[in-house]
């Protein structure tokens, strides 16, 4: 049990409750975020401020009846949850969000402010991904019911549409860093241009930022926010493929939901903004981390209550016809001018 | 250490792909060959192929799996129509069944009696690996290149075929 | 000491239990999946041996295999689905209209 170990476990926990503490943080922010964008206070009773409102959120969906439809598919139905919170939260493992840090000297090797250094990692991001999908088809299916099938399979379409993007978004931030190792994408962000603008990926005009761009509304997409929400869309479909849920299989859905967002905004930060580089205090890099996803999480949110829903057809034509071919020339655009200007 | 990893993931890949010939309901079958799926993905992890583990996860389970699951879904047929007694389990249902499930059997046996025979080879992996992905994609460039573009016909030859024979027919 | 043999033997038993699936079941999907299962024993076969050569041609293969797999899947389940389409029925011994 050398101290690294002892870090090591300690850094997987406190990871965890963070993602889950952030959930709880986003309820809070969204429903406060909304308010103000739509002229009205929303909670601020429960605590100061309303900070207590989504521990009470939680205690009251605690507290509610487990409901089963009788004709729903038991193993399926208690399953999709699970897979859903599971990927949602495996997929931050592979997200660094600091550099190598001693503790103070407790620790003279160094640790790293990830969960699992892998130099695969954007690829893994990318699988679990594509696994989160399973939870949504699953619910909607085992749910036996004409609204959760339709949002099921629709949220699922439009998922496995949007990944083709996302996917070749990311491909093009691997031609400009060179390497599939977060850390390593990362750290190629440290330093300026010309003494003002740091080198991230963002600033790399043009293909950094349509990338970024291609990244964001694909990981929009993949989390079923809105403007692309319209598979749970309350006028429309009841509440889609979460229809059936009552309780903690609900719960399970909604953190899974906040933390695929956290997670996108996380893995974002990582590869276009720079991740934990910032103009000073570069041993607590952790805390800019926590700022830039904290202005994409505001970022989501704002796009939620200002934008209108896409139709379903207008969405999948969106994603097939528009997005996917430019982030095919977005790519091919990137290689050519990292071939060109020798980077 | 590798090896109780080895073991574990090795029993589930069996345990599992057991369980999918012997579902009735496909949706089972397609879940638990999502299981063996991630078995042998961490069986190629071992192996020091992390590339392979990966776009095992992201093309077979990610999306291959999600087409035979959509394809199940919407076909809506959950139970096989034979004319043997439904309530007898398959694998042990008379006649051709019983023959194919032996001769299976005897398939199994032999593959592995041949696959041992290289001369006593049971020690640990000689050799370096090679689990760079920039050596694979300097592989796939260079002198597998032809049969990478062949693939990427291939994969649109498939498509085609695939929208043009599920398409309904015109009245 | 886990070695190659132990890999082969593996991926020897998953193969034959992917026959066993396609020789037994009676329905079309299930039958499917029996050859992925088949698909995927021989990617195991590969890797390990180009682990055990130190060379990356295994997982070169690999990467074929597995996009051959993919495009094999969307043309058998295009014609399963056109198959259910005619006859109501995935059991293979229910589409008899060429025999003699």
């Amino acid at each position: 049990m050398t101290p690294l170990l002892v870090a090591q476990i300690a850094l997987t926990l406190i990871v965890f409750i963070a993602l889950l503490h952030s959930a709880a943080g986003m309820v809070w922010v969204e429903r406060r975020l909304a308010a103000a964008l739509q002229q009205r206070l929303g909670p601020i009773r429960v605590g100061w401020q309303g900070l207590l409102q989504p521990f009470a959120d939680v205690i009251k969906l605690m507290f509610k009846e487990e409901l089963r439809p009788k004709a729903a598919d038991a193993w399926l139905f208690a399953l999709a949850p699970i897979i859903s919170a599971t990927c949602a939260f495996a997929a931050f493992a592979v997200v660094p969000f600091g550099g190598e840090t001693t503790l103070l000297g407790w620790i003279p090797e160094g640790l790293r402010l990830q969960v699992a250094d892998v130099n695969v990692a954007i690829l893994v991001v990318f699988a679990i991904a594509s696994m989160s999908v399973y939870g949504i088809v699953l619910a909607g299916w085992s749910s036996n019911s004409k609204y959760a099938l339709l949002g099921g399979l629709r949220s699922s379409a439009q998922m496995i549409s949007y990944e083709l993007s996302y996917g070749t978004a990311l491909a093009s931030v691997l031609i400009l860093g060179n390497s599939m190792s977060l850390t390593e994408i990362v750290n190629r962000q440290a330093g300026t241009w010309f003494g003002i603008v740091p080198r991230w990926n963002v600033f790399f005009l043009p293909f950094g930022f349509l990338a970024f761009a291609i990244y964001l509304i694909a990981g929009i997409a993949e989390t079923n926010r809105a403007p692309f929400d319209f598979p749970e869309a309350e006028q429309e479909l009841v509440a889609g493929y979460h229809t059936e849920y009552s309780s903690m299989s609900f719960a399970l859905f909604f953190l899974a939901e906040y933390v695929n967002m956290v997670t996108v905004s996380a893995v974002a930060t990582d590869l276009f903004l720079g991740g934990w580089n910032g103009p000073f205090a570069e041993s607590i890099g952790w805390v800019w981390f926590l700022l830039k996803v904290g202005a994409l999480l505001f970022f989501y949110v704002w796009m939620r209550w200002t934008l209108p829903r896409y139709r379903y057809d207008q969405l999948m034509r969106f994603g097939w016809k528009v997005l996917l071919p430019l982030s095919v020339v977005n790519l091919i655009a990137t290689a050519a001018g990292v071939l060109y200007f020798e980077l | 250490m590798n090896a109780l990893l080895f073991y574990g993931f090795g029993a589930t890949a069996v345990l599992a792909s057991l369980l999918v010939i012997a579902q009735k309901n496909p949706i089972y079958s397609v879940l638990l060959l999502i299981a063996s799926f991630g078995a042998l993905s961490g069986l190629y992890v071992l192996l020091e192929a992390p590339f392979v583990a990966v776009i095992q996860i992201i093309v077979y389970a990610g999306a291959i799996m999600v087409l035979f699951l959509f394809v199940v879904m919407l076909l809506n047929a959950p139970h096989e129509d034979t004319e043997y007694d439904e309530r007898v389990h398959p694998l042990l249902r008379p006649g051709p069944m019983r023959f194919g499930a032996a001769l299976a059997i005897a398939f199994g046996i032999e593959l592995v009696w041949a696959l041992n025979r290289n001369g006593g080879e049971a020690g640990p992996f000689a050799g370096g690996a090679v689990s760079s992905v920039a050596a694979i994609g300097r592989s796939l460039f260079g002198p597998y290149a032809f049969p990478f573009e062949v693939t990427s016909v291939l994969i649109l030859v498939a498509m085609i075929g695939a929208v043009v024979l599920a398409r309904k027919e015109e009245p | 000491m886990v070695g190659l043999n132990h890999y082969l033997v593996l991926s020897g038993v998953l193969f034959s239990i992917g026959t066993a699936g396609v020789f037994v079941r009676r329905n079309l999907i299930t039958i499917l999946l029996s050859i992925e299962i088949m698909l995927n024993a021989v990617n195991l076969t590969f890797v390990a041996f180009g682990r055990a050569l130190g060379s990356a041609d295994g997982q070169i293969m690999v990467f074929f295999v597995m996009t051959v797999a993919a495009a094999e899947a969307a043309v058998g389940l295009a014609i399963v689905i056109s198959l259910f389409r005619h006859k109501e029925s995935l059991n293979p011994d229910s589409f008899t209209g060429l025999r003699w």
